[in-house]
């Protein structure tokens, strides 16, 4: 909401992937707006992650194709970024070395890289840690430390991949309002995949509802509310409760 | 934050307990070696067993020092069959090596690498370093050529087959991430795939260390003029127990000293795993 229709960062079109005879992706076309915040929730198994190894290329689409500004999309060419559901920092860089890895790859200048580095390590609260091993940190600032390596690309579209499914309540809430902050900050596309709802419903400015495999698009909702948003507010209950009662694929 | 800081303390607490456990497991080592030369000494000086077939640590050590300067019964100093010994395997060890580890990491990453090298590697891997004796010693003589190339056989086995595993054992999440930042397959081979093998390279280095110790000794008694597995051959048809038991104890120094410089070495390159 509020972005203008006419900047389509993203643009997805008659999505298809197949292994073999399984099709996991059926036809799946929308778009996503510069700097716009999209969740995408279904049912568990439904195909979230194949969605997000396509529009990464580390699947080739079986139909159909994925464009950022115009062009096939390419981790070579497009600043692509991505948080992955299970632990993704390389063991044997320090931080500092871990968020310099993507910007490395693509050979920014050294001072750029600096100064993205710079900029993380204090958005992130890092200072203290940046020459600490993977395996010295908490479980807390390990993650933070993969979130801040995705927002130093300043990624065209960052994509995060149930990033919280591991993680207590208090640590997950915490790491929300820190992604919130650091896609304001940076302006960056965020598609957030998630199977819980409430944090759907309390990230996104709009939800994609995917149906059971083979997955297509069910159903995309705009939240309406203001950030920070408030769990128990009536509004944000009725956003649950409906996206909830739409992921009921059995029904 | 406060949460974090919390934490850090606790691993510094942690690290303090694990230095202090380290200095201990240190004090009892060195006292298990103690025990062990004890016990050895006692038994000879009680007469269990007869000193012509088990010397004392103390003739030993007595040996050891004549040995320094000594040239018989060999016909080298102690120092010189040290010296012979180290050059062979030194030189078939690097080489296996510098050959055997690269082609293990290309073999576990590239598929037509592997398709190409494999069908050979599989017929050589199952003849055991000991066997190539005879036909090294026809085509190579006894010179350090013929033992380095033995040695060579026996370590670069198991570096091709460690380095390959490792690096067939890469994380697919962090190749990945790789990727998806944009590198290419050669550009996540580097930043990826071998950093993430160096800990079974390592381990394949260590078993290598081994093997190469022990197929030296079997090849200097059999063919060499100056060696510590030729001294050692030559003490045992002479009958000079102490001179056997020297060389033996020699090459365990030697292999004990080569592993504690592996040791180092791989401390410093696996730091990221080492440290907790």
């Amino acid at each position: 909401m509020g972005k203008d229709a006419s900047a389509v960062k993203v643009d997805v079109r008659n999505l298809t992937k197949c292994f073999g005879d399984l099709r996991v992706l059926d036809n799946l076309s929308f778009q996503i707006q510069k700097g716009e915040f999209v969740c995408v929730v279904g049912p568990t198994g439904c195909g979230k992650t194949t969605f997000l190894n396509c529009l990464t290329r580390i699947y080739e689409p079986t139909e159909g194709n994925l464009y950022i500004d115009g062009e096939p999309t390419d981790p070579k060419k497009h600043s692509l970024a991505r948080v992955f559901q299970e632990p993704s920092a390389i063991p044997w860089l320090s931080v500092r070395d871990n968020l310099e890895f993507g910007l490395k790859i693509k050979r920014y200048p050294t001072a750029e890289i600096q100064k993205r580095v710079e900029m993380i390590i204090e958005l992130m609260g890092l200072k203290d840690m940046q020459k600490k091993y993977p395996k010295e940190l908490s479980v807390s600032a390990l993650q933070r430390v993969i979130i801040g390596r995705a927002f130093a690309m300043q990624p065209d579209l960052l994509l995060m991949d149930e990033p919280y499914g591991q993680m207590d309540i208090k640590m997950r809430f915490y790491l929300e309002d820190e992604v919130l902050r650091l896609w304001r900050e940076l302006q960056s596309t965020v598609v957030f995949i998630t199977h819980n709802i409430e944090e759907a419903v309390y990230l996104a400015e709009r939800v994609l509802i995917l149906t059971n495999k083979p997955a297509s698009i069910k159903e995309e909702v705009y939240i309406d509310l203001p950030h920070p948003r408030d769990v128990t507010q009536h509004r944000f209950i009725e956003y649950r409760n409906y996206i909830t009662d739409k992921i009921k694929w059995w029904e | 934050m406060l949460e974090c800081d919390a934490l850090e303390k606790q691993l510094c607490d942690v690290n303090q307990k694990r230095r202090e456990q380290r200095v201990k497991f240190m004090v009892l080592a060195v006292a298990s070696v103690c025990v062990f030369l004890l016990i050895w000494q006692l038994i000879v000086i009680s007469g269990v067993v007869n000193v012509r077939n088990l010397p004392s640590p103390a003739q030993i050590f007595k040996a050891f020092i004549t040995k320094l300067t000594s040239k018989s019964p060999d016909g080298n100093t102690l120092g010189m069959n040290i010296l012979a010994s180290l050059q062979v395997s030194l030189t078939g060890f690097f080489a296996a090596l510098i050959i055997g580890v690269p082609l293990g990491l290309l073999m576990g990453w590239f598929e037509p690498v592997d398709r190409f090298v494999r069908p050979i590697f599989e017929l050589i891997r199952p003849i055991p370093p000991i066997a190539w004796i005879p036909v090294v010693v026809i085509f190579m003589g006894i010179g350090i050529q013929a033992k380095a190339t033995i040695i060579f056989l026996a370590v670069f086995v198991s570096c091709v087959i460690n380095a390959y595993t490792g690096i067939r054992m890469t994380d697919k999440t962090l190749i990945n991430v790789a990727k998806t930042f944009g590198a290419g397959n050669v550009e996540t081979f580097f930043k990826i795939g071998i950093p993430s093998a160096m800990p079974m390279v390592f381990a394949g280095i260590r078993v290598s260390l081994g093997s190469a110790w022990s197929t030296l000794v079997a090849a200097e008694m059999l063919a060499a003029h100056a060696g510590l597995g030729y001294m050692l051959q030559t003490g045992r048809n002479v009958g000079k127990a102490e001179i056997v038991v020297l060389a033996m104890v020699t090459i365990a120094a030697l292999g004990a000293v080569m592993s504690g410089l592996l040791t180092l070495i791989e401390r410093r390159v696996l730091k990221w795993k080492m440290t907790r």
